[in-house]
């Protein structure tokens, strides 16, 4: 097992200090790492369960069982393809399949330069706007599969030239 | 005790508040199937939906595991609501199971397809996709078939009970959910120990030990010298197998039954007890007196061993360097034995009939390797045996009593039978111990404060020769954690530590028969909280009729110190009888 680097096991001590006196703490402490340490890997929820007692087992179950929480470091970008009823109908089925064939990954995976992470989301309230992208925050409306090259160019120009 | 007037199919009865709906109708005579629900909730999540009933105050049907009764409630589980939706549960659990009954090594005691028989399920009703297999053979002692599993979590809760550990875990969510440990890791890839509680519980062929039968049945067709030896803990459960009353002592007919299947000798391990003891006696003795770690903690359980390896390596240095019992006598036939009949080590087959699945992982550790041979070649479970036992035709209850092997290796003491239930090598120690230090035998003989039959600690002070020695004994890891922190935190005032990593001992071990109220209708509705005890009393009851009951009083093991080892704790007694032991990292790096 690859052993967490001493500022990784102080950041997770203190996130796992911050609750401690929570009656049920185990969720605010995965969402507080999954936040500011990007991911929980086992390596940190062996540590997480030192803390709190939990079993590892337990944690990894919630861990698996939260689409929120990630095993692996998410990309710069997290590209999330709405794939609720609206866009759906819309055709968001065809842009996350155009994200995967040029990304070369499949949803919940991460591309190999670690710029970006592809997830299908259930409706994510922008009905209106359908089929729409959440990009890190930034919310692309009525993307179409031709748009789909141009969102993935600028992106990684702007990654590019920061 | 309060009691609340309830009904069930319209007859009136009394049953204590408090219980729940399938504990009440339990009690009042009905059985109501269920699955995930096992010993008054002790693994229950409500999750199965075999046990719904029809209460009055409920909305719609109820899971009656979970359900308490209260006054004035009628209760109907023949309803055809509460049928048809009971078979439906069992049905749909069948739809995503792999029904490869006839291969399972699980058929005979599957609950499963118990309920499904009971509730009239039918064959192919949901057909669709399957959830993903995950199967893990990698491990020594357990087997995983995530085909056979209906995630009924009982599992779960027996490791996190038993040992407050919980290696076991649900993964994933919805269709994809299956239990394992983290990372869908193998049993021995994470810091399991291999114990096999989990497989005690399981309803179903989802977790089973690693058979070992047919490693035995090549050794036997090699024509190598084949000898088995038994533990003390499976004489008082074999019979279970075959249907006799829970704590029927069977020694001499599984002596007769081993005998039928072929192995040319049939030794007790008892002699390996005793002679444990004589060297575990002196190894506290010296600890005692020329200083060395203390308190000196037993290492018969590999289950316990495995757990201390994991997570107290700073802790290794109390373990007694005792090899277990059967690995101690598997050294021994493979030297004085071997000798003596003038046969090549290399040319024996020693086989261990054990109530204990971590004994299979024990057998391959590489520090117990003696000469080039492996203390112990194969170990089988009393489970296994049984199933050795039925393939044979021999009818059990029908055998003779037979008696051990009587030669150079045959005598046993009521100290070495005693091994087998918690507290025993405790007690058996302390019987020598105090003979060592006072020239006499210690009056009474049972010392009554370090006997137990279940999870727990207990502890005792023996006034001897005016030292004052204070014991522990612990059974299950919760309550060994409690005793080792203490020792971490140099608060430990015990001299002695006894350890077993089942609940109980090992009567209670994870290759013990199966204890499944549905499948004993002959036994009380309390079996599951009895029968550790009347195991116990089985082992207990061997050693009042033995008249030889101290260790150091076992006349053969005194004629191989004699003519081989020379005294206990010599350079020869060390190079045969004593292990080391290494911390090990509990998930280690697979990737």
């Amino acid at each position: 097992m690859a052993k967490l680097q001493e500022a990784a096991v102080a950041q997770i001590t203190e996130i796992c200090d911050r609750h401690k006196d929570d009656k049920t703490p185990l969720m605010m402490i995965l969402s507080d790492i999954q936040n500011e340490y990007g991911y929980i890997p086992l390596e940190v929820q062996e540590l997480v369960s030192k803390k709190t007692g939990i079993s590892v087992a337990e944690i990894y179950g919630v861990v698996t069982f939260y689409s929120f929480f990630s095993l692996t470091p998410k990309g710069k970008y997290v590209v999330g393809c709405c794939l609720g009823t609206a866009c759906y109908v819309k055709g968001a089925q065809n842009v996350i399949d155009k994200f995967q064939e040029i990304l070369g990954i499949k949803p919940g995976e991460t591309s190999e330069d670690g710029l970006f992470t592809l997830d299908a989301l259930r409706c994510i309230g922008a009905c209106g706007i359908a089929p729409a992208v959440s990009i890190s925050g930034k919310v692309y409306p009525k993307v179409s599969v031709d748009q789909v090259p141009q969102i993935i160019k600028e992106l990684k120009e702007e990654a590019a030239s920061a | 005790m309060s009691l609340v007037n309830i009904k069930i199919e319209g007859q009136p009865y009394q049953v204590e508040a408090g219980l729940t709906i399938l504990e009440a109708a339990k009690a009042c005579g009905y059985e109501i199937p269920s699955l995930c629900a096992f010993n008054h909730g002790e693994c229950n999540q409500g999750s199965c939906r075999v046990c719904l009933v029809e209460a009055t105050g409920a909305r719609g049907l109820v899971a009656s595991c979970v359900y308490p009764v209260n006054e004035g409630m009628e209760i109907k589980i023949s309803s055809p609501k509460a049928t048809e939706a009971r078979r439906r549960s069992v049905e749909l659990m069948l739809s995503n199971h792999n029904k490869n009954c006839q291969q399972c090594d699980k058929n005979g005691q599957c609950e499963l397809l118990h309920v499904a028989q009971v509730t009239g399920a039918r064959e192919g009703v949901y057909e669709g996709v399957h959830s993903e297999t995950h199967i893990d053979t990698l491990a020594p002692g357990l087997v995983r078939d995530t085909s056979k599993c209906i995630l009924c979590g009982r599992c779960i809760a027996r490791c996190s009970n038993a040992h407050g550990m919980g290696i076991l875990g649900f993964e994933n969510r919805g269709f994809a959910t299956f239990v394992s440990p983290a990372e869908n890791r193998s049993f021995v890839d994470s810091p399991c120990i291999q114990c096999g509680q989990c497989v005690n519980v399981c309803p179903t062929g989802a977790l089973m030990e690693q058979s070992e039968i047919a490693k035995v049945d090549a050794a036997i067709k090699s024509g190598k010298h084949v000898i088995v030896q038994a533990a003390p803990a499976v004489r008082a459960a074999i019979g279970e197998e075959f249907d006799n009353p829970v704590g029927t002592p069977c020694t001499g007919k599984m002596i007769a039954a081993l005998r039928r299947l072929g192995f040319e000798k049939v030794y007790d391990v008892n002699f390996g007890a005793d002679l444990t003891i004589m060297e575990e006696g002196t190894e506290l003795l010296n600890r005692l007196t020329n200083g060395g770690a203390l308190p000196m903690i037993t290492s018969c359980s590999p289950g316990w061993v495995n757990y201390a390896e994991y997570n107290y390596g700073d802790l290794l240095p109390h373990l007694s360097s005792c090899k277990s019992p059967h690995e101690m006598q598997g050294a021994v036939i493979k030297s004085y034995w071997a000798q003596e009949k003038g046969i090549d080590p290399k040319d024996i087959f020693v086989v261990s009939v054990m109530p204990c699945v971590a004994k299979k992982a024990e057998k391959d550790r590489e520090q117990l390797v003696t000469n080039g041979n492996k203390d112990v070649d194969a170990v089988i479970t009393t489970r296994e045996l049984a199933k050795m036992i039925r393939r044979a035709g021999i009818i059990f209850n029908r055998l003779p009593d037979e008696d051990w092997d009587q030669d150079i290796m045959g005598d046993y003491t009521g100290a070495g039978v005693i091994f087998g239930v918690t507290g025993g090598v405790m007690e058996a120690a302390l019987r020598t111990v105090y003979f060592k230090l006072t020239g006499k035998e210690c009056e009474p003989i049972e010392i009554k404060a370090v006997r137990g039959h279940d999870a727990g600690i207990r502890e005792a002070s023996l006034d001897i020769n005016g030292t004052t020695v204070n014991v522990a004994i612990a059974s299950g890891m919760k309550s060994a954690k409690v005793l080792l922190d203490e020792i971490r935190e140099g608060k430990s005032k015990y001299q002695f530590i006894e350890i077993m990593g089942c609940p109980g001992g090992c009567i209670n071990g994870g290759g013990q028969p199966y204890v499944r109220s549905c499948f004993m209708p002959n036994e009380a509705d309390d079996i599951l909280d009895t029968y550790k005890e009347k195991r116990a009393q089985a082992l207990y009851s061997e050693d009042e009729r033995q008249v030889l009951r101290q260790s150091h009083k076992n006349p053969q093991v005194a004629e191989l110190y004699e003519k081989y080892l020379g005294e206990p704790n010599s350079h020869k007694a060390h190079e045969l009888l004593h292990t080391t032991y290494a911390a090990r990292e509990g998930f280690n790096d697979v990737k």
